[in-house]
């Protein structure tokens, strides 16, 4: 099954940097592209990182655990989101001028939220091969939790940057509340089902 | 120095192509939907009178202005689709939409507070007030981009000279329609309705304060703040109040809406200043709609020969 539906997930992770490319080619970015490149980015980022937390659930609660042989590629394109939301604020909003960028990150609160958001997810996706997982054992569990608080700084950064209506960062933060949420849960029932074993508890929560 | 005079320049020379395009299509879509309407395809109620008649109108007898900028104007389908207009949503693409079955007339404006006499003025007793002039203004957003704007209409002290204020009058304060049937945005409490501006009597006093009722050589479209809103090129936009429904001379500093909602971020004066960031953005610099590099921003947004007498020894750091 998922030998064709990989390809399929890979291609549809494409399609919101297809409908950006398009868009470009046909003057549909609207008055003001780089606003709209930024704001698309970084709402994928957020999505796919709320879709890669997701899959855990899904996989306990439908019981379909071949599922998580796509968190690694649907984690992975989360990166390669954020990757191109920051690249558009350090090349398209900030020329490369690292004074300036400097000065925002220690200034403002949202950007400072950001880039925690995105420094969190390099070690991930660094540590995300076959050979690391092997190499890290149990530490790779431990270290991938860091997907938790790259999710929160993300959702952070969006709910500062707002001016007036929270509507649309508090949608994430409610997803994001429901999933993690979940784990919480998941931990305190495997915990009290097997209370000498609070190892392998961990281990299920994940 | 930077406002350049612009009295040789004809409107047909620097209005881009894209508004002539803009307006065909306007008129071949008002075609169609008259024709489907005609043939009774169900359009019925999705044109109404108000919209199709007033968008679009010319305004006749426009003034060239001494004040206005030489800088290319931007493309009217910009200045339409690209509106920070709360009381029609939250996103910059939203009030055209939403802002369509908007009805700017009949209206009136009520005068009120410390003036000679208390009144309530239709909207076209007003706009003939003084003839019209084109104002070819910079527009300079708060969220660091800009526009370059061919407003119309009169300078606000017009109307206040003809309203005669009572000497006590400090401070003149606009207040935006609140309408939750016409003006969707306001059903969310995103900000606390009405929308409320406010300046000091010399600010509005100062020729360059516009009171605007047209654009593009046109009647103000919905989403722009029909069908009366002030223009202040020196501030940032959100001093610049839309659909004005009441003018009101006090005493005491209104307390304008952007303020109450975040005091630390939006001041009352609002003047365009590098020199002061914002929490959320620097204002070092912003982007001209339609350009790919950002401009450095100009004190008081280049109209410093205008209007920096008025804040002659005050602290522009603190009076944000």
């Amino acid at each position: 099954m998922q030998r064709y539906f990989k390809p399929v997930v890979f291609l549809a992770c494409l399609l919101p940097l297809g409908r950006l490319m398009w868009l470009g080619l046909h003057a549909g970015l609207g008055a003001n592209p780089i606003e709209f490149i930024t704001h698309s980015t970084g709402d994928w980022t957020l999505t796919l990182l709320l879709v890669t937390l997701s899959i855990t659930p899904l996989r306990k609660l439908t019981r379909q655990y071949w599922l998580i042989s796509f968190r690694r590629m649907l984690g992975l394109f989360a990166f390669f989101y954020g990757s191109l939301h920051l690249m558009t604020y350090v090349w398209l909003d900030k020329f490369f001028d690292v004074h300036e960028m400097l000065h925002d990150i220690a200034k403002r609160k949202f950007i400072t939220a950001g880039m925690t958001a995105f420094t969190l997810m390099i070690p991930l996706a660094l540590t995300s091969t076959k050979w690391s997982i092997r190499k890290l054992g149990k530490r790779w569990q431990t270290l991938h939790r860091l997907i938790y608080f790259s999710a929160a700084a993300g959702v952070i950064h969006y709910i500062w940057l707002v001016k007036a209506d929270l509507k649309k960062p508090l949608e994430y933060a409610f997803a994001l509340g429901m999933l993690l949420m979940y784990r919480i849960v998941a931990w305190v029932v495997a915990r009290r089902a097997v209370p000498k074993h609070v190892g392998e508890a961990e281990v299920i929560a994940q | 120095m930077l406002i350049k005079k612009a009295e040789d320049i004809r409107s047909s020379e620097i209005t881009p192509k894209s508004l002539y395009l803009n307006r065909r299509k306007f008129l071949a879509e008002v075609a169609m939907a008259g024709a489907a309407a005609a043939i009774g395809v169900g359009l019925k109620g999705t044109i109404s009178p108000s919209t199709s008649v007033l968008a679009g109108n010319k305004i006749d007898g426009i003034k060239k202005s001494s004040f206005s900028t030489t800088e290319t104007v931007t493309p009217y389908k910009d200045v339409t689709h690209y509106n920070n207009y709360y009381e029609f949503g939250t996103e910059k693409d939203e009030p055209a939409e939403l802002a369509k079955n908007f009805r700017p007339r009949p209206w009136k404006v009520k005068i009120d507070g410390l003036v000679d006499k208390k009144q309530e003025l239709d909207i076209d007793t007003i706009l003939k007030m003084a003839p019209p002039e084109e104002r070819i203004y910079r527009h300079r957003c708060v969220e660091a981009w800009s526009i370059v704007v061919p407003w119309i209409g009169f300078s606000l002290n017009e109307l206040i000279k003809k309203v005669n204020p009572t000497s006590k009058a400090k401070y003149v304060e606009f207040t935006t329609l609140y309408d939750l049937g016409q003006m969707p945005g306001q059903r969310r409490q995103v900000l606390d309705w009405p929308y409320v501006e406010g300046l000091r009597m010399d600010e509005a006093m100062n020729p360059l304060a516009l009171l605007c009722f047209g654009m593009y050589g046109e009647d103000l479209p919905n989403q722009d703040g029909a069908p009366l809103r002030i223009v202040l090129p020196w501030k940032y936009g959100f001093k610049s109040a839309k659909a004005i429904v009441r003018i009101r001379f006090t005493e005491k500093q209104p307390t304008n809406t952007w303020n109450i909602s975040a005091p630390q971020e939006y001041g009352f004066y609002a003047n365009v200043n590098p020199n002061v960031d914002h929490p959320r953005w620097s204002q070092a610099k912003e982007r001209r709609l339609g350009e790919f590099l950002k401009r450095p921003t100009l004190m008081f947004n280049g109209y410093g020969d205008q209007v920096a007498s008025l804040y002659s020894g005050m602290d522009l750091k603190k009076n944000y």
